[in-house]
């Protein structure tokens, strides 16, 4: 069965980021000044064929280790549904 | 007289200093060949060069998907059996992604991409790449830098050990030798600009010693480094004997 998967990858924290930093200042200047801070990353949001929901969230896993996200920098996580259940406008 | 050295230019959709490499071979005395990177074997050869550039585009990350290139196994192998490696700029990138290298390269942390003339320092010399014949450490040389995407970062605990081992082999600096944060181009952790693997035959490097190898282009410091490889190769007693 086909699933849908959006894998959400961000810096580990603590490390600079600063396109978050330069974001945050753009808000700050249309005077949003409530906002603390911006952290950027990367959403990918993935369609793929699996058995089950165990073989999706092992494929997932096996997909941010080899490649989605540097463990050095990132870590990645995902929301994980089947593809029968997400919004027509979710499908790709 | 001995052979000139064979390297392998390895070249992926969206590197563009291959040329500059190739081009420079007659100076150097190498005997280059580029090695397209869906090639699953770069031949007999004496090194193999990672040029720079933005290899599959830098997509996702800088050399996230080259480091799957099929050539890359080849380079993984050559690498593993003490070959010497070279990765410059977007190489380096990539030698970092296939843990070659540890750490990672970053957004620079001014954001924009730099292209500019960089003064640094030699920290050490080691590997074929570093020849104590062509550079001292303490030697200040001036390169070309040409990126956005050079903010060294690594764990502090990688980090030292790197400074310990005396694998960070360039820093970014003032003309006088001096580190500092105004010396630092990217922001990249403790000013590193080039480190070793652990036997010292892989080396990566922001900077772009191709393009500082020519009295033309404004500076010849580039061939100190490259230079290092024919002086390295010639005292290997395999290398040696085949020659």
């Amino acid at each position: 069965m086909r699933w849908l998967a959006d894998v959400h990858v961000r810096l580990r924290p603590g490390i600079a980021d600063p396109e978050g930093q330069t974001i945050a200042g753009g808000l700050h200047a249309l005077g949003f000044d409530s906002v603390v801070s911006v952290r950027s990353g990367k959403l990918l949001r993935l369609t793929f064929e699996a058995d089950d929901h165990a073989a999706a969230e092992a494929a997932l896993d096996g997909m941010c280790r080899r490649l989605l996200a540097n463990p050095v920098m990132e870590t990645a996580d995902w929301e994980l549904r089947a593809e029968a259940d997400a919004e027509p406008g979710e499908i790709q | 007289m001995t052979a000139a050295p064979r390297v392998a230019v390895v070249v992926f959709p969206g590197t563009w200093s291959d040329r500059d490499f190739l081009d420079l071979a007659p100076v150097l005395g190498w005997q280059a060949t580029a090695v397209w990177h869906a090639e699953s074997v770069i031949g007999d050869v004496d090194a193999v060069v990672l040029p720079g550039g933005f290899a599959h585009g830098d997509h996702l990350r800088t050399g996230a998907i080259a480091r799957f290139s099929p050539v890359m196994g080849a380079v993984q192998e050559f690498a593993d059996a003490g070959g010497p490696v070279i990765g410059s700029c977007n190489g380096f990138q990539i030698l970092c992604e296939a843990q070659l290298l540890p750490g990672v390269l970053m957004r620079n942390d001014h954001l924009q991409f730099r292209c500019d003339w960089q003064t640094l320092r030699v920290e050490s010399h080691m590997g074929p790449w570093l020849s104590a014949d062509e550079l001292a450490a303490g030697d200040v040389i001036r390169l070309p830098i040409s990126h956005g995407e050079g903010r060294y970062y690594a764990e502090d605990a990688t980090l030292d050990r790197l400074e310990a081992d005396g694998r960070v082999v360039l820093r970014y600096a003032d003309a006088s030798g001096t580190v500092s944060a105004d010396a630092n181009p990217n922001g990249s952790s403790r000013s590193i600009a080039g480190i070793v693997n652990e036997r010292a035959n892989v080396l990566g490097l922001m900077p772009h010693p191709e393009r500082a190898s020519e009295d033309e282009v404004g500076g010849t410091d580039g061939l100190r480094l490259l230079r290092s490889l024919e002086r390295w190769l010639t005292r290997q007693p395999a290398v040696a004997e085949r020659r």
